[in-house]
């Protein structure tokens, strides 16, 4: 019987019916769900690695170690496991290898747009992209067939839309491989003078693999009107089936390497066919190179964001989008914000405060960019902070503060800190400790104590490690103090070496902060002097209500951030005022 | 069956990702293909939430497209108007009588109290009620989402026993009682 899945509890789905083993990976939105449901397979090893780079490296060695090998990633990801990407395929697997990345069109929750496709090009990697939930299951399934067929890692790319949208799937057995032999050939993985007899096999198997794709099952022409001809793929084929269900639709589920014989004759049927692809031109780009031009592509449908039916009408049929009601009606925005009592919110409130330089990395902290804090000004990738504090005090700014959570610090903050040390440059850091990986929602990592499957594990020592690495001035801090808070971060800029603060408070949505009784705070309004300096927490469960600051009870964590900073004394716990 | 599209939008805490994975699992259970996309930004709490549901006999996008949503189920005012231009001319606009302030930032407009006037006057077919209101008197603010949820079932051809099973499914059995109570509220305030 069929049952509504996610994309990405379809993708989890298909790799344990495929026979997955061992999967590794790292959260990042969206990807993160797959692993997490895969956990939940008992046959399946699957756990957090520190870092994307690690998880593949681990993934590599379990696939020639000879089990069926998931790993798991965003986009950015990739970029962060892109050394070993780029070098595996010229060994190739013995196991089948599948990595899943998860692009982020629209930019949801990333820096940046990125299509993975074309470093699968750069990779000599094949890519399969399905359309929808069910296609997602079947597919996993097909990758780690050509993957072993073709001794190759495949990457299976999903998108924001795919991972988050529910369909139906009929879920099926699960098929069992017994391990595979690695057989110890050094030839095959090791030194340039080996490598360079590799580099003509791995173009041999590409030319295979284009030859597969003219066979390919998943690359299907759906016959329709004979005037009009759409090449499309993955979830922008959902819109062409939308707008024009009555078009002739190639419809592609490797995306690379394309079946170009099959491509040109369905071209050739056309005076012109559209390319409707999201993000990048990309098939539109490898068609261009095939010598097949009679395309229409992202002349009309834009690289930029993410596709829709309204978008995909508009550059098939040039419908008219109709325009929101934000011209008419004040639509106030709703921007996401730090949680009521989150602790971060005590560091950005002191940063702001003392006006000092603040690089930033990835995370909810993220959010300490937007007002009232304005207290975040650079923002680039996992673990930047740090090294880009170092420069800018190699610069000549002397206060400048990095801030980094504490998933992020051990995926890729250490070798940053190792570096201050090792050069005695006086970085400030910031290490925001709440405990858990909280922006992709809590996962465990090494610092948490538990693994991805539940299990206890050693969780590291923060002020020990850092202190190995030569830092001497480490001091750990309750950012719901902020007298305390600010104490720190002067006594860690005014320190001649590096130094690293620990603000450490649990993220108050971690279950056992949750369970907690708490005591809200109230305004007494004939004590306010309407100052507004409690605003400056940037709390969501202060509201401006009847003409005077009002803390919404319900929301009300007890932090008392507000009252610290309120100069009347006007706020007080409800039932003391 | 022709494709129903349900639009739920809701301010992140609310349930509207829950109201519309039950409004999909019930569509499914009725016989229908469904699918259902959601949206939701970078944190967990605060921000504008929305999901697209629909059913029928087969489901291509998994959002509608804008002006062709059957029915709006609005958790919040603000939150009605900002998706209101995805909702069909003459489409139905469900709209929880309850504000959520959104976060002050510098020169910001007052609220938009005049919402509801403003969809009426829009020629849409508004149905407003007190969710959260009803929700606070069952005993939990957060069960509005099933409330209204309620009230939709009113206008969609889903058979009773099928929202029965769904609820009894999916709703963890500490809070099974308080979600059938707030779903037969939903149902009569409509007729109300």
């Amino acid at each position: 019987m069929k049952s509504l899945m996610s994309g990405n509890e379809a993708i989890a789905r298909g790799a344990w019916e495929a026979g997955v083993a061992f999967a590794a990976g790292y959260p990042g939105t969206p990807s993160t769900e797959v692993l997490e449901r895969l956990a939940e397979y008992e046959e399946v090893d699957a756990h957090w690695s520190t870092n994307e780079k690690v998880a593949f490296d681990e993934g590599v060695g379990a696939a020639l170690g000879g089990v069926r090998t998931l790993v798991t990633m965003k986009h950015v990801g990739l970029n962060v496991a892109a050394d070993p990407f780029m070098v595996f395929p010229y060994a190739g697997t013995n196991a089948g290898f599948v990595v899943l990345v998860a692009d982020d069109p629209g930019m949801y929750s990333s820096q940046n747009e990125q299509d993975s496709r074309y470093l699968a090009k750069v990779a000599k990697v094949p890519v399969l992209e399905p359309a929808d939930a069910a296609e997602a299951k079947a597919m996993m399934i097909a990758a780690f067939e050509l993957s072993e067929r073709f001794e190759t890692p495949v990457m299976f790319r999903t998108t924001t839309r795919l991972s988050h949208t529910r369909g139906l799937v009929e879920p099926g057995p699960r098929a069992e491989f017994p391990r595979k032999t690695f057989s110890r050939k050094s030839s095959q993985y090791a030194i340039p003078v080996y490598a360079r007899f590799r580099r003509p096999e791995l173009e041999a198997k590409l030319g295979r693999l284009r030859e597969f794709a003219e066979t390919f099952a998943a690359n299907v022409v759906e016959e329709g009107d004979p005037q009009i001809g759409v090449v499309s793929h993955g979830i922008p084929y959902q819109y062409v089936k939308e707008v024009a269900p009555e078009a002739s639709v190639f419809k592609l589920g490797m995306v690379y390497p394309l079946p170009e014989e099959r491509l040109r004759e369905f071209c050739g049927r056309f005076a012109s066919v559209f390319v409707v692809e999201e993000s990048e031109g990309f098939i539109q780009g490898e068609m261009a190179a095939f010598g097949i031009l009679n395309v229409i592509g992202k002349e009309r449908f834009t690289n930029i964001g993410e596709l829709s039916a309204d978008l995909v009408g508009a550059g098939l049929r040039d419908t008219q989008i109709p325009a929101d009601f934000a011209s008419e009606v004040a639509v106030l925005p709703r921007p996401p914000v730090l949680c009521a009592g989150c602790p971060h919110r005590g560091v950005f409130s002191t940063l702001k405060k003392l006006g000092v330089l603040v690089t930033g990395d990835i995370g909810c902290y993220t959010l300490g960019c937007l007002p009232p804090f304005d207290a975040m000004h650079t923002t680039f990738c996992m673990g930047a902070s740090i090294g880009n504090a170092t420069g800018f005090n190699r610069a000549g700014e002397r206060q400048v503060v990095a801030v980094i959570g504490d998933s992020t610090f051990l995926h890729a903050g250490l070798p940053s800190v190792l570096s201050a040390a090792y050069n005695q440059v006086p970085t400030t850091t910031i290490l925001l400790d709440n405990g858990t990986t909280g922006m992709t929602g809590h996962q465990q990592h090494p610092g948490t104590g538990h693994t991805l499957k539940g299990n206890p594990a050693p969780a590291v020592d923060y002020q020990g490690l850092i202190r190995a690495m030569g830092v001497e001035h480490v001091e750990v801090v309750d950012p719901w103090d902020l007298d305390a808070t600010e104490k720190a971060i002067k006594s860690g800029l005014a320190h001649a070496g590096p130094a690293v603060i620990i603000a450490q408070r649990h993220c108050n949505l971690l279950p056992d902060e949750k369970s907690k009784e708490r005591i809200p705070y109230a305004v007494t309004p004939e004590d306010c002097i309407l100052c507004e300096e409690c605003f400056e927490t940037g709390c969501p469960a202060l509201v401006w209500e009847d003409d005077y600051p009002h803390i919404r009870e319900w929301e009300c964590m007890g932090c008392s951030m507000c009252v610290q900073l309120c100069p009347a004394d006007a706020i007080a716990l409800v039932g003391e005022a | 069956m022709p494709v129903t599209s349900v639009l739920i939008a809701g301010v992140g805490g609310q349930g509207a990702i829950l109201a519309s994975e039950l409004l999909a699992l019930a569509a499914n259970a009725a016989g229908n293909d469904v699918k259902q996309g959601e949206f939701h930004g970078v944190a967990q709490r605060g921000g504008s939430v929305f999901s697209h549901v629909r059913f029928g006999d087969r489901v291509h996008a998994p959002m509608a497209r804008r002006g062709e949503v059957d029915f709006l189920l609005a958790l919040e005012k603000l939150e009605a108007l900002r998706y209101a231009h995805f909702v069909k001319p003459g489409g139905t606009i469900i709209i929880n009588d309850h504000k959520v302030e959104p976060i002050r930032v510098a020169d910001q407009r007052p609220y938009p109290d005049e919402a509801i006037d403003f969809l009426k006057s829009k020629g849409f077919k508004v149905v407003t009620l007190k969710a959260t209101a009803k929700a606070i008197e069952l005993g939990n603010h957060k069960a509005a989402n099933v409330v209204m949820l309620g009230t939709l079932a009113e206008s969609l051809d889903i058979p009773d026993d099928v929202w029965d099973t769904t609820l009894n499914d999916r709703i963890p059995a500490r809070l099974l009682s308080l979600n059938q109570q707030a779903f037969a509220a939903g149902r009569q305030l409509c007729k109300a």
